[in-house]
C-alpha cells in the first residue's frame, strides 16, 4: 500500500447520508477476481441523476469525497474501497462511517475522516465552488483556501499504517509466537475449541 | 470481587492475543466461514506474497451469492453449467482455493450447501464464546448462539487466512432489552424492523449490541438468529444473545459440535458467559414487547419502518431535513404517495428466503399461511428458497415443498438467490417486492426493484392476496 501523508485537491459535494455499499458499488459488478477496475462502476445508480457530481467535469478524479453520516452503510464488501480508490478518491469527510467500510477504507489507503456536521456543510460550500480541500495526516487537519481549519482525531494504528503504508499483515505475522503461545494456552483451556 | 462484566467483554477478553500501546487489540478468530465473492481477491494476495493459510481447520468455505437457485444436477446426476461466466469463474476459483489450502468446502451439489450464516449454525461450527467472521456483514447473525461474529472485508479475510487474528478496536456496548409478551402475529422479524425503525440505520454504529429481555429469552435460536441477523442494518457490528439451554440443546449432536467430555468442558464454560448482574452498557434502549405490531418497511433505509396498519409517511413528518429529503427521494423510488395505507399496496413479486428468514421455522411459519390458499393473479413471481440442502430436505419430509408448489409458489434450491442481484434471481425494474430479506437498498435486488422487507409469515399473506397484507387478518380465519 502507498503511503498517504496529505490528500489535496477538489472535493467532490455528495453529502448524502446512509450512503449505502450498494450506492458506491452495485452487486453485480462484485463477480471480479481483481481489485482493480471497479471505478467504471462506483455511484452508478446516482450517475442515472441528471446532474450528478460524479460526471461533473469539475470533479472527475477529484481525490476528496464529502458526504452524510452513517457513510458505507450495508454490505462488509471491500469493493466498495476499491472502487472509491479506482476512480480517484483518497480521503472521504463525513461525520460517521460504518465501522466495516472506514477499515476497508483505510487499509486501501483511503483516509476516512471524522468531522461534525456543521464543518461537513461547511465544505460542501467550499468543493461546491470548485475550490480545493486539504486532508493532513502530519496535523491531523483539514484546510480549505478560505483559512477554514478543522482538526480531526483518527485511531493512531490506523494513522500510522496510512502514513506509512504499512502491510498489516506483515505486521501481525511478525508476532506469530505470540499468536502460537495463545492457541497453546487456549488449546489446554477450551480444547473443545 | 472481580468488576461485573458483560458477555461482550467476556469473549472479547478470551480473545486478546496482544494489546498495542495505541489500544488496538490482536483478537484471536476461532471459525472463519469463506464464501466466493469476497475471497478470491484475499486467496490472490496470499499468493502473491507468499503466504499460507495458518489455520485451515478452523475455516470453512461454501458457495452462496452466485450460485443459481434453478436445478445444478441434471436426470443423470451430471452437474450443470452456470450460464454467467463471471459467476463461474468466482466459484471456481472458491472450488479450487479452498481445498488447495486444506478448508473444509461444501460443495454446490452437496446436500449441506447452503447460505454460510445458515450453515455454520446448522453445522454446530459456529459455538457459543468463539470469535466468528466472515467476508459477509451479516455475519452477525450467529451472534444469535453468543458468538462474537461479525463481518470484514476482503483485506482482513486475507489477514484471518495467514494469522487466525485481527487487529481491531474494542467497540461501545449497548443493551436492547425487550419485555413483555408479543402480540399475536408479531415474530422475532418484526422484533428486529421495529428495533430498527425506533434506534435507526446508525443506532448501533459503533456498538455491539446485546439483546436482552425475556422475549430474546423464550425466542428459539432461529428466531434469535433472525434478530441477530440484522444487527448490522442499525449500525452494529455485531449482535448477541447469551447462550442458555436453548442454545445448548440447539447445538448438542450437530455434526461440527463437540461431543463427550469436549461438549461438557464446552457448557460449562459457555455458562459463565452471560452478563453478569450490574455491568454496566454504554447505551440501553428498552421496549415494550407489547408495543410491537407486524412491521415491514416502506422506504429504502431498514429505518423506514412503519406497523402494517400504518399509512406510507409524509416525508415532511420527519424532524431532521436531511431525513425529509431522504424520504421524498425513498417515495419517488419506491412508488408510493404518502397516506396511502400499507394494506392498499399490491405486490409484484414474493421472495421468501435469505440468511434473515429461511430455516425451517420460517418455511413453516410461511407454509401455515399458504396453506389451501393460492398465489393471487396478480403476482408475477413467488420464491421460496430455503437456506440450505438440510432446511430443504427438512421442509420435504415435512410435506411444505407441496404446500407452496400446490399453491402457485416455486420451490429452490438453496442460496442467496432474490436478497441481492447477484445471480439470475432479480426483481425486475420498478416491480414490487414483498421480501423476508433483510435489505430494501436502492437496487438491492435488482436495478429499479422495490423492496419490501417482511417476516415470512407476511411474505406468504402478500403473495395469496397480492397485496401487503396484515397477517393476522388471515390467521385463524379458515382458508
Ligand atoms: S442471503 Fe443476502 S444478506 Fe444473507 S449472505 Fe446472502 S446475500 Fe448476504
Amino acid at each position: 500500500m502507498n503511503p498517504v501523508v496529505k490528500v489535496e485537491g477538489r472535493a467532490i459535494p455528495f453529502g448524502r447520508k446512509n450512503v449505502d455499499t450498494d450506492v458506491i458499488i452495485p452487486a453485480h459488478y462484485l463477480k471480479t477476481i481483481s481489485r482493480s477496475g471497479l471505478g467504471r462502476g462506483a455511484f452508478e445508480v446516482v450517475r442515472r441523476e441528471p446532474g450528478n457530481v460524479f460526471d461533473d467535469p469539475r470533479y472527475v478524479g477529484a481525490p476528496v469525497l464529502i458526504a452524510g453520516d452513517n457513510f458505507g452503510c450495508g454490505s462488509s464488501r471491500e469493493h466498495a474501497a476499491w472502487a472509491l480508490g479506482d476512480m480517484g478518491v483518497q480521503a472521504v469527510i463525513a461525520p460517521s462511517y460504518s465501522d466495516i467500510f472506514s477499515g476497508n477504507a483505510v487499509k486501501n489507503g483511503i483516509v476516512p475522516v471524522v468531522l461534525p456536521q456543521d464543518a461537513v456543510d461547511r465544505l460542501m460550500v467550499v468543493a461546491a465552488e470548485g475550490l480545493p480541500v486539504t486532508v493532513d495526516l502530519e496535523s491531523c487537519t483539514v484546510t480549505t483556501p478560505y483559512q477554514d481549519r478543522y482538526s480531526f482525531t483518527i485511531d493512531p494504528f490506523r494513522r500510522d499504517c496510512l502514513m506509512h503504508g504499512l502491510d498489516e499483515i506483515g505486521l501481525t505475522m511478525a508476532q506469530g509466537d505470540a499468536i502460537s503461545a495463545y492457541e497453546a494456552k487456549v488449546g489446554a483451556e477450551r480444547g473443545w475449541v | 470481587m472481580t468488576e461485573p462484566k458483560t458477555l461482550y467483554a467476556k469473549i472479547w477478553d478470551a480473545h486478546v492475543v496482544d494489546t498495542r500501546a495505541d489500544g488496538t487489540a490482536l483478537i484471536y478468530i476461532d471459525r472463519h466461514l469463506v464464501h466466493e465473492v469476497t475471497s478470491p481477491q484475499a486467496f490472490e494476495g496470499l499468493r502473491a506474497a507468499g503466504r499460507t493459510v495458518r489455520r485451515p481447520d478452523l475455516t470453512l468455505a461454501v458457495p452462496d451469492h452466485n450460485l443459481p437457485t434453478t436445478r445444478r444436477v441434471d436426470a443423470q446426476g451430471q452437474r450443470l453449467p452456470i450460464a454467467d461466466l463471471e459467476s463461474a469463474a468466482q466459484l471456481a476459483a472458491l472450488a479450487r482455493n479452498a481445498p488447495a489450502a486444506g478448508i473444509r468446502y461444501i460443495d454446490a451439489v452437496a446436500a449441506e450447501q447452503g447460505i454460510v450464516h445458515v450453515v455454520g449454525p446448522e453445522q454446530g461450527f459456529t459455538l457459543p464464546g468463539t470469535t466468528v467472521v466472515c467476508g459477509d456483514s451479516h455475519t452477525a447473525s450467529h451472534g444469535a448462539l453468543g458468538a462474537l461474529a461479525f463481518g470484514i472485508g476482503t483485506s482482513e479475510v486475507e489477514h484471518v487466512l495467514a494469522t487466525q487474528t485481527l487487529l481491531l478496536q474494542r467497540s461501545q456496548s449497548m443493551e436492547v432489552r425487550v419485555d413483555g409478551v408479543l402480540g399475536a402475529g408479531v415474530t422475532p422479524k418484526d422484533v428486529i424492523l421495529h428495533i430498527i425503525g425506533r434506534i435507526g440505520a446508525a443506532g448501533g454504529t459503533g456498538h455491539v449490541i446485546e439483546y436482552t429481555g425475556n422475549v430474546f429469552r423464550e425466542m428459539s435460536i432461529e428466531g434469535r438468529l433472525t434478530v441477530a441477523n440484522m444487527s448490522i442494518e442499525a449500525g452494529a457490528r455485531a449482535g448477541l444473545v447469551a447462550p442458555d439451554e436453548t442454545t445448548f440443546a440447539y447445538l448438542k449432536g450437530r455434526p461440527m459440535a463437540p461431543v463427550g467430555a469436549q461438549w461438557d468442558a464446552a457448557v460449562a464454560w459457555w455458562r459463565t458467559l452471560a452478563t453478569d448482574p450490574g455491568a454496566a452498557y454504554d447505551k440501553v434502549v428498552v421496549i415494550d414487547a407489547g408495543e410491537i405490531a407486524p412491521s415491514l418497511t416502506w422506504g429504502t433505509s431498514p429505518e423506514d419502518v412503519v406497523p402494517i396498519t400504518g399509512v406510507v409517511p409524509d416525508p415532511m413528518s420527519f424532524a431532521d431535513p436531511s431525513k425529509q429529503a431522504a424520504a421524498q427521494k425513498s417515495l419517488d423510488y419506491m412508488g408510493l404517495v404518502p397516506g396511502t395505507r400499507m394494506q392498499d399496496v399490491g405486490v409484484d413479486m414474493v421472495f421468501i428466503g435469505s440468511c434473515t428468514n429461511s430455516r425451517i421455522e420460517d418455511l413453516r411459519a410461511a407454509a401455515d399461511v399458504v396453506r389451501g390458499r393460492h398465489v393471487a393473479p396478480g403476482v408475477a413471481q413467488a420464491l421460496v428458497v430455503p437456506g440450505s440442502g438440510l432446511v430443504k430436505r427438512q421442509a420435504e419430509a415435512e410435506g411444505l415443498d407441496r404446500v407452496f408448489v400446490d399453491a402457485g409458489f416455486e420451490w429452490r434450491e438453496p442460496g442467496c438467490s432474490m436478497c441481492l442481484a447477484m445471480n439470475p434471481d432479480k426483481v425486475p425494474p420498478g416491480m414490487r417486492c414483498a421480501s423476508t430479506s433483510n435489505r430494501n437498498f436502492v437496487g438491492r435486488q435488482g436495478p429499479g426493484a422495490r423492496t419490501h422487507l417482511l417476516s415470512p409469515a407476511m411474505a406468504a399473506a402478500a403473495a395469496v392476496t397480492g397485496r401487503l397484507t396484515d397477517v393476522r387478518e388471515l390467521m385463524g380465519a379458515a382458508a
